[in-house]
């Protein structure tokens, strides 16, 4: 197949679940005759009507709320909620019953709630989120999200077939990244995979930072650092034996994401690696991430999300330890 | 604006049931086309569900239930609303619809497992067309518009009671998933159940307005009724669902009744009212009123109402005998068991610690 960008196999996604399985719907602001603001579901509703992609009144509450009426009554809801910092107004209804309502009443909800997330397009405030700790936080959500197009059209199709509900957050910056994707690939939920072999230093990302982390395991091979690059592609459940894995081969990890380091996702992986390899650790896990700041404005958020040069320093760091 | 409420009004099949008071009229009494047994019926559930309610707040003094919010007062509506429709028709419940749970069918004593600490919802939804108990207040609401909604995409004619209390009507759910019935014509039937009282806030505190005219903004109609006449509880809602089953879109029903009891059994109400206010209501007793009319129409005789005080008596009895002698199941499962349909690796393994952290102990 020839290359498509990541928003592309996204949409081709959503056309194959769409396609295959009737009780599929598709909703939330603007993804009509519109496509979604970054046209993510274009076409869809043209190609398969104003019953199964629809617009929704605007509000984010309901988006998700609908969902679990939808799902019990044996839809298969795919809602979208348009950017990472709008989805607050559902936080209760993802928390309290989405996650919850397999526990509580023994029906399980198959709900794909779809976020665009991450920083780095310039955006005003409230667009450039990255709220994943709070989902992964809650049991009874999965929570993923791919860093390459291939692994947004196989991880979308493996959330909307799970028979539980899934936060699937896309990392909107790199909805243009491009690479040839192979439809009929698998990926199941709640498998990392390794991005870049190496043997120095384990460098944990997830979204939007596994390029980062890439871009910085080529600069440093070129300083012959060797870093290896682990793309969790799920936070809940989390892959630890894949981490694990490559941690006892280096014995140094760095973990990197856009939300602040504070309570934010990595400090979960760098207790486990703490704990599960305290003996074999050469150097404490570095964790790379925002500041315990509000988003800031455009014009600094450069300043604030991590890049290739934290990476390498908190490589060095880790190498030079002790 | 004036042209909205007219094609709105033009459009209520519930509108001229009642008298501008709320009150059920002599034609719509004779509208319904309930037999001397169907009217019996609905006199027996209400005895059924207050007895139950009644030991169900004996076993919290008891020590048996660690909570117990009674609905006291509020039977007309448990039994009117679910006698008016379909097995098949969904109910969205909040948290004190036990009496309408119970006349779906719903195990007395598995319900009261929710009050015991053993279960956070002990039926299937699926079984009794009637979803979970929901305690965050108004976060129903928006579930039963999207399984309406799911209906009218499956074109199949069941329709979905929405339940909820005055309180929920400041909810921002509650206005949301309104708008969404409205703009979808969802199949649903909005069924506020105003008993005067969120805990210690009145109602003059909820809202400045009429709920049952909110419906107008959300462009379909509303109808404030006498909530403590089982007769008029049941005419509403069964205009309003087959208005909803003909594709005519949504309706909300301000039923007000009154909470007679407090709003759980670790509230005291005498801190925020007054006992006049319960005489009053108490005189317009829900049960006692229909048995006065039902004698008045020759339709109950004393031997049955002693029949059906003896039933009711008998089934308390047979749910708390229930409900004491119930195991608690292992923990492992009770805690683990429902969290996902395929457990992860990562929870097997939390399970499996925890489990064998039990052995022994």
């Amino acid at each position: 197949m020839e290359a498509v960008t990541m928003a592309k196999a996204i949409n081709l996604s959503l056309r194959d679940a769409l396609t295959h399985d009737e009780n599929v719907l598709i909703f939330g602001e603007d993804v009509g005759a519109l496509g979604g603001v970054f046209r993510i579901t274009d076409g869809l509703q043209k190609e398969f009507g104003e019953e199964r992609v629809f617009d929704t009144p605007l509000a984010e509450s309901s988006i998700i709320g609908i969902s679990v009426g939808l799902a019990l009554r044996g839809f298969k809801p795919v809602p979208e909620i348009q950017f990472d910092g709008f989805i607050y107004p559902a936080f209760e209804q993802i928390v309290s019953h989405v996650a919850k309502y397999r526990n509580r009443s023994g029906v399980p909800l198959p709900i794909t709630v779809r976020v665009p997330f991450g920083g780095h397009i310039g955006a005003v405030e409230h667009h450039s989120e990255s709220p994943e700790a709070y989902f992964a936080h809650t049991a009874g959500l999965k929570v993923v999200t791919p860093s390459t197009p291939g692994d947004a059209y196989a991880l979308l199709q493996a959330a909307i077939d799970d028979p539980d509900p899934v936060i699937f957050f896309e990392p909107k910056a790199r909805y243009y990244l491009k690479e040839e994707i192979d439809t009929a690939a698998r990926v199941p939920i709640g498998k990392a995979r390794v991005a870049h072999e190496g043997s120095g230093v384990t460098v944990i990302a997830y979204g939007p930072t596994v390029s980062v982390a890439l871009q910085a395991a080529k600069t440093a091979a070129a300083e012959q650092i060797s870093l290896e690059v682990i793309d969790l592609r799920s936070l809940s459940p989390l892959d630890m034996d894949t981490v694990m894995a490559s941690v006892r081969k280096t014995h140094r990890a760095v973990v990197v994401h856009e939300a602040p380091v504070f309570c934010g996702f990595g400090a979960e992986v760098a207790a486990r690696i703490s704990h599960d390899a305290f003996d074999l650790l050469e150097a404490p896990v570095a964790r790379i991430g925002g500041l315990n700041v509000p988003y800031p404005p455009a014009r600094y958020e450069k300043l604030y999300l991590p890049d290739v040069d934290r990476i390498l320093q908190a490589a060095d760091a880790a190498l030079a330890y002790g | 604006m004036a042209d909205v409420v007219r094609v709105v009004a033009a459009d209520d099949p519930l509108r001229d049931l009642f008298s501008p008071a709320g009150e059920l009229t002599a034609e719509g009494r004779s509208r319904l086309g309930l037999d001397a047994a169907a009217l019996r019926e609905l006199y027996r559930n209400m005895v059924l569900i207050r007895r139950a309610d009644q030991e169900a707040l004996n076993l919290q003094r008891q020590g048996e239930l660690g909570l117990w919010g009674q609905f006291l007062g509020q039977e007309a509506i448990h039994v009117g609303a679910i006698a008016a429709l379909r097995t098949t028709d969904w109910v969205f419940p909040s948290y004190r619809e036990f009496g309408m749970a119970m006349i779906r069918g719903v195990d007395p004593a598995d319900m009261l497992t929710m009050f015991r600490g053993l279960s956070h919802g002990p039926w299937d939804p699926r079984k009794y067309h009637f979803a979970p108990l929901a305690i965050p207040v108004a976060t129903q609401v928006p579930h039963a518009v999207g399984f309406a909604l799911g209906c009218r995409l499956k074109h199949s004619d069941e329709v979905v009671l929405s339940t909820f209390g005055d309180g929920a009507t400041s909810e921002g759910d509650w206005h949301e998933a309104m708008n969404f019935a409205g703009v979808f014509k969802a199949p649903v039937v909005f069924l506020c159940q105003n008993n005067g009282w969120a805990i210690s806030v009145p109602l003059s505190r909820q809202t400045a307005g009429s709920i049952a005219d909110r419906a107008r903004g959300y462009g379909f109609p509303g109808i404030r009724i006498d909530g403590n006449d089982v007769l008029g509880v049941y005419a509403a809602v069964m205009a309003a669902a087959d208005r909803a089953r003909q594709g005519e879109g949504p309706c909300l029903i301000e039923a007000v009744t009154y909470r007679m009891g407090a709003h759980t059994s670790s509230d005291d109400p005498t801190r925020y009212r007054t006992e006049s206010e319960l005489e009053a209501w108490n005189a317009k007793d829900p049960i006692a009123r229909y048995r006065a009319w039902l004698e008045q129409q020759g339709t109950i005789d004393e031997g049955t109402v002693a029949a059906i005080a003896d039933a009711a008596e008998s089934a308390a009895q047979a749910m708390r005998a229930r409900l004491t002698a119930m195991p608690t199941p292992p923990p492992g499962e009770a805690i683990f068991g429902r969290v996902y349909s395929n457990p992860p690796e990562p929870f097997l393994r939390e399970r499996e610690e925890f489990e064998s952290s039990l052995e022994g102990s």
